[in-house]
């Protein structure tokens, strides 16, 4: 990173944290999603970006996290910082289990996608019969009647946009620190030519299972996140593969296997999506679909035109060197 | 439903043999149909080499398409599968041409992202256009029933199973006969070979692509004698359609079909005997299971 | 010293084919050794029985006395084999300073000392200046020495070369055999290579083993090689020396 990169982060970074002196409610709810979809996006990064493997079923992990964290909650009164270790711990089994099976059976690419597409749809499924987590009528968070326990995470929406704020900007720091690392440098072999990395000493299958450990566990803390934030969980959204696209959209618009990338993906499009529903409603064309319709476009625009995403080019263009550091 | 400890395996009281075999029997000629919309997907990928995304998608497009001609023009769905078919072959092959082509060489994951984008684009179209809500068509043989010995069918599946099985003989016998089917064949097996033999693999990727998307446009127009249309179908169908090409085996025809009625009937089996919600668990458990054991399907080749 | 490399009655088939039929051969401690014969006498074949990309059917690859058979390839390297492919396959989208830098985290557990290594060893290949480039953007010549120096980070007692001359223009193959005998003068590395550019092998090698269909038909020194009459029927019936 150039002298010029770091002054732009640290201003980013300083714009985000006085943000809540001036935004109001509804702004800052818009931030709290960016800021939710650039961690899960740079969660999701850690598996594609970093080590080659496409997942296309993260929400299972989000609700895992989500599940468990607020379950332990509900039933026990166990907080979410206490919870959170749990939380990432099942999903962290979980991916390395789905891991173990794929890697071990040598299951790749499409087909490896399509599995972790299978498990989360199991997991919907499953969670809509298992009534201990509040099966397909939801499972409730009590809302704090006296206003405040951020102990608990219960509290005012800048609470929890400064706590996704610490969390976006810590899986930065981890994404980089990660990316310079040992491991780091074998995923990206393993992500190049998995042949020629194993030659020069990489095991494949533990290289393999890290990825999709660490990116398990990060991404089941954006789900604990998710739970304590929204109060109310349904196995039909949670689980749903419409939630995995949503966590891959950022990563691949802003540039996969960068580590500003999905940062710069979620910045350009929730708000493009509130735009958008704005627009609609004004002009009365707020008709279903239409919105995801525009995302669909979107989507092919992008990769057609710049299939390296949108953070590379910017980052050339603005003098900051190779975009991916 | 919160708090209502949900028994996966409900007891069923026992059972007549015959209406086993009844469930097993619709189950199958379902399972055709879903093996015609796997045959479309399975043909696009051992040929083209891309995962079609877009397919559910494209098979509910089918099924608006017969909504809309039974409406307009009062014709059987069975009989508007041509038109139908017609119109996503056109959608298919422009398709491949336009965009999908330029990323046959690109990774894998730039292809499912890239027909991600296509469905989603198709998935809020048809949203758009024909609204959240169920549509049907009416036929005189709605409620018809056919006895054949032991089993009493309704009419409007067996019909539809049975247009499935002509239109995957018609597939079948395309590709083994036909000189335009050959050389897709050979162009699926050797692409650099195809070429230097002065074959047009653009024009038969396109063909390809045209042909796997009419397939599954017409499973489309047939399962609407059994579903109502509704475009929340398309993802479950993009789904169905991955699970029986791959238990069947990836780029195998007969694979798809026997994946299909397997996959057809464990449903129908696993609706009755189980709840009817965890049916499509069912067919996720088969389908981590083949990937576990056999990753290249029933009747597919180790690569 | 004794042998580094030895290797003893290797077998493999592919679909019933006898790709490779008991070969066996030793490659001396200090040595280069050089494994030649015409397309399709399993050169490759064999090379990937040493380096663990398939186990061989029967057989048995020992290194300084060390059984290594069937060891994934990850092990392989870790017992000390480097080795570069026929069909160069560097990391493309990764800088060259990056791709020797895996291969140096090879034996290296901290990064910087690993940059420090993967420094030396382009500085010693003469890509030093090519440090920030993509790999994919590379000339020829320069994918084959970066895929030489890759190998050469992970710190091998024994470097396996498949045919890294092929394809270069003359002063590229003078260039390339002189690093490669630097390498071997100045630190001891042994050194099995295939190589059809026969004036190298005859510069080069101490020894020569020659492969046809799959078995070992010659072995001796380059001079001793190229006047066995077998050696050079195997060569006149499939293709021109």
């Amino acid at each position: 990173m150039n002298a010029r990169a770091a002054v732009l982060l640290a201003l980013f970074a300083g714009a985000l944290a006085v943000a809540p002196l001036v935004a109001d409610r509804y702004v800052l709810s818009v931030l709290t999603t960016v800021l939710w979809f650039a961690y899960l996006g740079q969660a999701w990064n850690v598996m594609m970006g970093f080590a080659g493997l496409l997942s296309l079923g993260h929400a299972l992990y989000v609700g895992l996290g989500a599940y468990v964290s607020a379950a332990l909650f509900v039933h026990f009164g166990i907080g979410p910082w206490l919870g959170l270790w749990a939380a990432m711990l099942a999903a962290g089994a979980a991916g390395a289990f789905i891991g173990v099976l794929g890697f071990r059976f040598g299951v790749r690419g499409v087909h490896f996608a399509l599995l972790t597409i299978a498990f989360s749809e199991v997991a919907r499924i499953s969670f809509d019969h298992m009534a201990w987590f509040g099966g397909s009528g939801g499972l409730f968070i009590p809302v704090a009647a006296d206003g405040g326990d951020p102990l608990n995470l219960r509290g005012s929406p800048t609470l929890f946009y400064y706590v996704i704020l610490v969390l976006a900007l810590g899986a930065l720091a981890l994404a980089r620190l990660l990316l310079h690392s040992r491991l780091g440098y074998r995923w990206l072999a393993i992500r190049e030519d998995p042949e020629a990395a194993e030659a020069v000493g990489v095991d494949l299958f533990t290289a393999r299972i890290a990825a999709v450990v660490v990116s398990a566990a990060l991404t089941a803390l954006g789900g604990v996140f998710q739970a304590f934030y929204f109060s109310s969980l349904f196995p039909e959204q949670v689980f749903s593969m419409g939630r995995s696209i949503e966590i891959i959209l950022p990563a691949i618009i802003g540039g996969i296997g960068t580590v500003f990338g999905p940062v710069l993906g979620a910045v350009i499009l929730t708000p493009l999506g509130e735009v958008l529903a704005w627009a609609l409603e004004v002009s009365g064309l707020d008709l279903p679909g239409l919105k995801q319709l525009f995302y669909g476009v979107a989507l092919v625009v992008i990769v057609v035109y710049r299939p390296d995403g949108v953070w590379p080019w910017l980052a050339r263009r603005l003098g900051l060197g190779a975009g991916d550091r | 439903m919160a708090g209502n400890p949900t028994l996966p395996f409900q007891r069923v009281p026992w059972m007549s043999f015959d209406y086993h075999l009844n469930i097993v029997a619709s189950g199958l000629l379902t399972g055709l149909i879903y093996g015609l919309a796997a045959l479309g997907l399975s043909v696009i990928f051992g040929v083209v080499r891309v995962v079609n995304f877009a397919h559910g998608e494209m098979m509910v497009a089918g099924m608006y398409g017969a909504v809309l001609l039974s409406g307009l023009a009062g014709l059987d769905p069975v009989l508007a599968a041509p038109l139908v078919a017609a119109v996503l072959f056109v959608f298919g092959w422009l398709l491949q041409r336009r965009l999908v082509n330029r990323f046959v060489e690109r990774p894998e994951h730039m292809q499912f992202i890239l027909l991600l984008g296509v469905a989603t684009i198709l998935l809020n179209a048809l949203l758009l256009v024909f609204g959240p809500d169920s549509r049907s068509v009416q036929v005189p043989y709605g409620f018809d029933t056919v006895e054949l010995g032991p089993l009493l069918l309704d009419e409007v599946r067996l019909r539809a199973g049975a247009a499935a099985i002509v239109v995957a003989a018609a597939l079948f016998a395309f590709f083994r006969f036909s000189r335009t089917g050959k050389a897709i064949r050979a162009c699926a097996d050797n692409p650099l070979g195809a070429r230097v033999v002065g074959l047009d693999i653009d024009r038969l990727y396109a063909l390809t692509f045209g042909i796997g998307s009419a397939v599954v446009g017409i499973a489309g127009t047939l399962m609407v004698l059994l579903v109502d249309a509704r475009p929340q179908l398309a993802p479950e169908y993009t789904l169905l359609s991955f699970i029986i090409v791959i238990v069947g085996g990836l780029g195998s025809l007969p694979g798809a079909l026997l994946g299909g009625v397997l996959i057809g009937v464990s449903e129908a089996l696993a609706g009755f005997l189980l709840t009817p919600s965890l049916k499509t668990l069912f067919s996720y458990l088969v389908l981590i299971l083949v990937l576990l054991v056999r990753p290249q399907g029933l009747l597919g080749k180790r690569s | 010293m004794g042998d580094l490399l030895e290797v003893h009655g290797l077998t493999k088939r592919f679909r019933g084919l006898k790709a490779v039929s008991e070969v066996g051969f030793a490659v001396p401690q200090g040595a280069i050794v050089a494994l030649i014969g015409p397309n399709g006498a399993g050169k490759t074949t064999t090379f990937n029985l040493i380096a663990g990309v398939f186990p061989p059917d029967e057989g048995e690859v020992r290194l300084a006395g060390r059984p290594i058979t069937g060891l994934r390839p990850n092990r392989i390297c870790a017992a000390g084999i480097g080795r570069t492919f026929q069909i160069v396959r560097p990391f493309a989208g990764l800088t060259v300073e990056q791709n020797v830098v895996i291969g140096a985290l090879a034996r290296e557990s901290r990064v910087d000392a690993a940059r420090a290594q993967a420094h030396a060893v382009l500085e010693r290949l003469g890509l030093a200046d090519q440090a920030g480039r993509m790999a994919g953007s590379l000339t020829l010549p320069d994918r084959k020495r970066l895929e030489v120096a890759r190998a050469l980070a992970t710190r091998p007692t024994l470097l396996l070369l498949d045919e890294v001359l092929a394809g270069l223009r003359p002063t590229e193959v003078d260039r390339m055999v002189e690093v490669l005998r630097d390498l071997n003068r100045r630190d001891g590395l042994t050194i099995l290579l295939i190589e059809h550019v026969m004036r190298a092998v005859m510069a080069l090698s101490d020894r020569v083993v020659v492969l046809d269909h799959g078995e070992r038909i010659a072995e001796g020194t380059p001079a001793e090689v190229v006047a066995d009459p077998r050696v050079i029927a195997s060569y006149l019936g499939s293709e021109a020396f």
